[in-house]
């Protein structure tokens, strides 16, 4: 498999690969991690005129906690940056635990988080946290910089809401405003499989109580699953008991949009999406008496 | 006319860009001239002549191209030559030295943890890469950390098996220094 | 004194590989490390359409980018007599398409191009207007009344079926079912698979005008196979042909036929007089070259009350694809399919098969397997499963009651076959142990009690290893014999070379130590070579696990004729009569005197300074042998699982694997070969597989849909060993390359069905998939066929 043609540029400052984005008006793309967009190249399903590296741009590399816990990724942290992170663990446990399970381990000291974000892959693990902990992306482009919330981001399969001048140079998550809680599950044929469904769950725990629950998944439809506003009208306000587990499990389930093919039926994918949210919630739950 | 093949190739002619790059492999500075499209993997095999680092899928899936780049495991089939400026390159051919195997190619083999050889050289990059950053690995590390790269011939097993040697081999090989 | 024979690296010794020493250093010698001054490289143009008239083909465009030095279609193969060739199964295939395209991936044009950049931007340049036509992806559809006629090329084929074919006693198997107190049925159907080897297949074509010389490096386990084929197809002589193996990244049977790209490339050469290399990209491999299985298998069997079998009858329907170009004997249409049931002791039984030709991917290769004997025996231990169940017997003790019994030998089974030897019971019971089975039951039924399933499946098989024997076995007419020359040098050092051709097996290591166990030179003074068709004498190469049941043979053989040559030098140098010469490893002394003696190393100095008189100088001798029978391996498996209720993932607990394939050469090499094929049968029991849809497009085309599994799924396994040596082979080795892979999908498949059965679910096809298994939990159903493609 060999790329067809392009020009490639390696700016060293944000402001030079802006302009080269301006220059090109849409025929260049930014090349980050690679490890989605590479591949495409070699199949030839992307052919651009000009690739725009950004791996030469300093300052884009950090992930950090600022005072008030929120979690900023730079464009160039890589996955495997969050899975050995330090910091991420307590205040930002759904980012931390899908961290292992994105792709597989050499294609994750390449591939960014924030990269993968962009490719808007309704499989993919990231954007499912992003959305279920409320994160932002933000774009820098010729007018200065602007954020943009996560769900507003991803506008479509591989589509997302970046100007054709612009870069996604960081990804902020919110931090819990009490104890931070949550989990990634994902069901996946062997490493490295599109997944047949993930599930993404991000609590904010004040005391035995859910303050604020969100919930994205993957795999189950068209796009990344908004299903926020499901689980947290089953959890907001109460504790994790069984029964609330299973009525937000349920309501999760109902938001997710399967289609039937040869990783299994909508009515498998729908019943994954419950189980998961379900496991997620329990261990938590388990964690909490245990902790107590 | 993407240069690495360039013994054969006609004139390029003005509107194929090269772009030159330097890039340390297995601590040697290469200097060379290449068209953007140009995978790493081809670069090291074709134009450097290191066919130790194999391409077995394309999709990035199989492994079998792993480098280690400034010290992290890649797959070279999805990275470009071009990226390479001015980084450091290891490929398998860095592992031994003149007189002695490193430890993970001896583990490899006291093991028998290769059949056809072909996913050897990026098991092993993988197996430098996990033993840099974790020297005493479980089974269980091994086989995720590993989990990158496909084998189609040993079933792993002795793969692991390979790993655990040589970490062991390693362990004690500091143990001696210190 | 004699030598140490586990010291020289001889038999039994688990000698460190020594083909090793280039691989861990990336000095392997693949294809495509192979550059020649002056190479082109060759790209293929493939249908995206499964089922497609061509209407025209413009290549003006792909002509005019710099770089590009040719462009072929079907009409320049044509005016060549090139655009079909023979298969091994006497069908033909298209080189470069003519005048339709049969399946998603078929050759339609190739360009020829300074770099492989440049011919891949060319072919994207050639323009194929296709009138599309009903396109077929399975027998049925394929069998159906007014179905499109996939091979209107040929005569005298009016319909896309490729035979039917039949072997056994039907009357007997008849009277069987009538006698019979229970009957039992199963169907099944193995899913497509494909070897996919890492390393996908190419070559190198060198043609030298001048001598008219051609050389070809070739991904291929049978080099002199396909010498013979290119002179046949390119009509170039024989003894002008040179092909070369080199290093293979793996076969597992792909690397067996002769494909498009090989001819192309060797003509692309004759034409440009420049070296043109091709090698294939991983998509390619999958989609156009030779698979495995996709079988329907369906049976039936007769059973008296107290468990004995007394019949079976089976119906095979298979799906060759375009092109019937299975690779296997002549005799047998649907490859040794009637090993079934080998090792039970069956009286009576029938076996009927229809072939038909879909719009896929030709192929039908034994895919780790001697000729479909892996459907054969996945076939037998599912039927086994079924009937034991049906009687309400205990699934091991159902085996070992019908098992054959180490007295029966030699045993002739209902189809024909000649099992010489075997320790079957004792086999069972140091699996049975090992998995701690007299237990196992009552753990189940605790473990149900709190909500957890687990399982044990069993699997067993003899197969038939080795072909061939001439009388029975050919391809293309050439009798599967095998053959090795050793040559001993003057120092006593030596080369070998075989017709097999290793890819991964380790013959470099372990033919040299057969040599050391025949003639005391240790391994390490004995340097190896295969694959080249200008030195190794004629071969029929590397599949079907017949390297060390032929060819090592040969090279025991021909051991021993050095041995026989090297008696009479020593008879000579110690001045006595051949008659008083004795042998130990390494050394003829004088009987009776035992300190009186010469080693094999001055035999061989000897041979080319100091031999007797009249002596034909030199100490070498070519091998070819033809084995009389098949080598006889068997198999027991067990495996134990555990399968979430909640999701239908299943986990390996346990998996003992007890193996006897006889004397074995080298404990670790057999280990290594045994653990490879469980791998592959645990990938092919739970998530590796092709399926199409109805427009013909393979799903399973690259690694993202086809799936091989890692470290991570891989399970451990626990290897025991049995040794009845075989009664034939000079050595008393079996084949046990494709043990595994055989016998080993069963296992698991069993597993997963014991641990849910209580349902009243009898079946799951492969793969099984998390989401069949929770199917089937919740509904009891069986679950059979592919998984579907998209269900709107």
């Amino acid at each position: 498999m060999y790329p067809s043609r392009f020009a490639y540029e390696a700016p060293t400052s944000l402001a030079e690969a802006i302009a080269i984005l301006d220059r090109n008006g849409g025929e260049a793309k930014i090349l980050a991690g690679g490890q989605s967009l590479v591949p495409m190249l070699k199949l030839r399903f992307a052919a651009p005129g000009t690739l725009v590296d950004i791996n030469n741009i300093p300052g884009l590399s950090d992930h950090w906690l600022d005072k008030d816990g929120t979690l900023h990724i730079g464009a160039l942290v890589r996955h495997e940056d969050l899975e050995f992170s330090t910091i991420i663990a307590d205040s930002h446990p759904t980012i931390a635990a899908a961290a292992e399970l994105v792709a597989d381990p050499i294609v994750r000291t390449r591939g960014t988080f924030v990269g993968s974000v962009c490719h808007a892959d309704p499989q993919g693990d990231w954007a499912a946290t992003m959305v279920a902990s409320g994160g932002q992306i933000i774009a820098q482009g010729p007018n200065g910089r602007r954020a943009i919330d996560v769900r507003e981001f991803v506008l479509g399969p591989f589509t997302n809401a970046l100007a054709y001048n612009e870069i996604a140079v960081e990804a902020v998550i919110p931090a819990a405003t009490g104890t931070a809680k949550g989990g990634y599950l994902k069901l996946e044929r062997r490493v490295g499989d599109f997944a047949t469904a993930s599930v993404a769950v991000n609590l904010d725990m004040h005391g035995d109580t859910v303050h604020r629950a969100g919930c994205a998944l993957a795999g189950v439809g068209g796009r990344t699953i908004d299903a926020n506003d499901a689980i947290n009208g089953a959890l907001k306000g109460k504790a994790l008991t069984p029964e609330n587990v299973e009525a937000a499990a349920d309501a999760v389930a109902a938001m997710a949009e399967p289609r039937s093919d040869h990783r299994g039926s909508a009515d498998y994918k729908r019943h994954i999406v419950k189980t998961f949210v379900s496991r997620i919630l329990t261990n938590i739950a388990n964690s909490e008496q245990k902790a107590a | 006319m993407t240069s690495l093949y360039n013994e054969v190739a006609a004139d390029p002619g003005a509107d194929v860009p090269t772009r030159r790059v330097s890039i340390s492999v297995n601590g040697e500075k290469r200097t060379v001239d290449v068209e953007p499209r140009l995978l790493l993997a081809h670069l090291l095999r074709q134009g450097l002549g290191l066919t130790g680092t194999h391409t077995g899928c394309d999709t990035t899936n199989c492994g079998a191209c792993t480098v280690l780049f400034d010290g992290r495991p890649i797959k070279s089939c999805t990275m470009l030559a071009v990226q390479a400026d001015g980084h450091e390159v290891e490929t398998v051919e860095g592992l031994a030295s003149a007189s002695e195997l490193h430890p993970i190619q001896e583990g490899f083999k006291e093991c028998h943890g290769l059949q056809c050889g072909y996913c050897t050289p990026g098991m092993m990059m993988a197996t430098k890469a996990l033993l840099e950053k974790n020297p005493d690995p479980t089974e269980d590390e091994v086989r995720w950390a590993l989990s990158g790269n496909l084998c189609r011939c040993t079933g792993y097993q002795n793969i692991v098996k390979s790993v655990l040697w040589a970490a062991e081999k390693m362990r004690g090989d500091e143990g001696e220094e210190a | 004194m004699s030598v140490d024979e586990i010291k020289i690296g001889g038999m039994g010794a688990s000698r460190r590989r020594v083909e090793d020493n280039r691989f861990i250093r990336g000095k392997g010698k693949y294809v495509d490390d192979v550059v020649l001054p002056g190479m082109l490289h060759m790209e293929i143009l493939r249908a995206d359409v499964a089922h497609a008239r061509i209407k025209s083909i413009d290549t003006s465009a792909a002509w005019e980018v710099p770089g590009v030095r040719l462009v072929l279609t079907g009409e320049t193969m044509a005016a060549r007599n090139l655009a079909w060739m023979p298969t091994l199964s006497y069908d033909t295939q298209a080189v470069l398409a003519t005048d339709k395209v049969r399946f998603q991936g078929q050759e339609v044009a190739a360009v020829i191009a300074d770099d492989p950049y440049i011919a891949k931007d060319a072919c994207a340049k050639i323009v194929v207007e296709y009138e599309s036509l009903p396109v077929i992806v399975n027998p049925d559809q394929a069998a159906a009344p007014g179905a499109a006629l996939i091979r209107d090329d040929k005569e005298n084929q009016p319909t896309n079926k490729i035979f039917d074919w039949e072997i056994g006693d039907k009357a007997g198997t008849d009277r069987a079912f009538e006698e019979a107190d229970v009957i039992s049925t199963i169907d099944l159907h193995y899913p497509r698979s494909h070897p996919s080897p890492l390393e996908p297949c190419g070559s190198i074509a060198d043609y030298d005008r001048a001598t008219g010389k051609l050389t070809v490096y070739m991904t291929t386990q049978a080099p002199h196979i396909i010498r013979a084929a290119v002179a046949m197809v390119a009509e170039l002589p024989e003894h002008q042909i040179r092909i070369i193996s080199p290093d293979l990244g793996g076969g597992f049977g792909n690397k067996v036929p002769v494909y498009p790209g090989y001819v192309i490339s060797i003509l692309a050469s004759i034409l440009t007089e420049r070296p043109v290399k091709w090698i294939e990209d991983k998509t390619g491999n999958l989609i156009s070259t030779g698979f495995g299985r996709d079988v329907y298998l369906q049976g039936q069997m007769a059973l008296r009350k107290d468990g004995k079998i007394l019949g079976m009858r089976m119906h095979t329907i298979s799906d060759h694809g375009a092109f019937f170009s299975d690779a296997q004997p002549t005799k047998f249409k649907i490859g040794l399919m009637h090993s079934t049931f080998a090792c039970y002791d069956v009286p009576a039984a029938h076996l009927t098969s229809t072939g038909y030709y879909t719009n896929k991917a030709p192929g039908g290769v034994a895919y780790r397997c001697s000729f479909r004997v892996t459907e054969a025996m996945f076939f037998q231990e599912r039927m086994m499963h079924a009937a034991a169940n049906d009687l309400g017997m205990d699934q091991a003790e159902f085996r070992r009651v019908n098992l054959v019994k180490d007295d029966m030998f030699p045993y002739r089974t209902a189809f024909g076959f000649l099992t010489d030897s075997g320790q079957y019971d004792k086999c069972m019971q140091v699996g049975m142990e090992a998995i701690g089975y007299a237990t196992f039951k009552e753990e189940q039924e605790e473990a149900r009690k709190r909500g957890r399933l687990l399982g044990i499946g069993i699997s067993t098989m003899t197969e038939p290893l080795g072909a061939g024997n001439s009388r029975e076995y050919d391809i293309l007419g050439i009798k599967m014999f095998d053959s090795a020359e050793l040559r001993v040098h003057m120092s006593g050092k030596a080369i070998l070379r075989t017709g097999a051709k290793t890819q991964g097996q380790g013959h470099e290591t372990t033919w040299a130590q057969i040599v050391a166990h025949e003639l005391g030179i240790p391994a390490d003074d004995i340097v190896v070579e295969e694959g080249d068709t200008d030195t190794a004498p004629f071969g029929m190469g590397t599949y079907a696990s017949r390297s060390t049941p032929v060819a090592g043979a040969a090279v025991a053989m021909a051991a021993r004729k050095v041995r026989a040559k090297a008696r009479k030098i020593a008879a000579h140098l110690l001045e006595v009569s051949e008659e008083d010469i004795e042998w130990e490893l390494g050394r003829f002394y004088v009987r009776g005197n035992h300190d009186r003696g010469v080693t094999i190393q001055d035999c061989a100095l000897a041979a080319y300074s100091n031999m007797p008189d009249g002596m034909e100088p030199g100490l070498e001798n070519v091998s070819y042998y033809d084995p009389p029978n098949l080598t006889w391996p068997f198999a027991a498996y067990f495996c134990k699982v555990e399968v979430d209720p909640a999701t239908g993932v299943w986990d390996v607990l346990n998996f003992v694997a007890v193996d006897d394939c006889g004397v074995r050469i080298n404990p670790m090499i057999v280990e290594g070969q045994v653990m490879g094929g469980l791998t592959e049968a645990y990938a092919m029991a739970n998530m590796q597989y092709i399926t199409f849809d109805e427009a013909g497009n393979c799903i399973g085309s690259n690694y993202m849909d086809y799936l091989l599994p890692t470290a991570w799924e891989t399970p451990g396994f626990e290897l025991h060993e049995v040794v009845t040596p075989c009664p034939h082979h000079p050595i008393g080795a079996k084949g046990v390359g494709e043990c595994a892979t055989v016998a080993g999908p069963a296992a698991f498949v069993n597993a997963v069905m014991n641990a849910i059965e209580h349902t009243g679910v009898r079946n799951i096809d492969m793969p099984l998939q998390p989401n069949r298994v929770f199917e089937a939990l919740q509904t009891g159903q069986d679950v059979s066929g592919m998984p579907p493609v998209r269900v709107e």
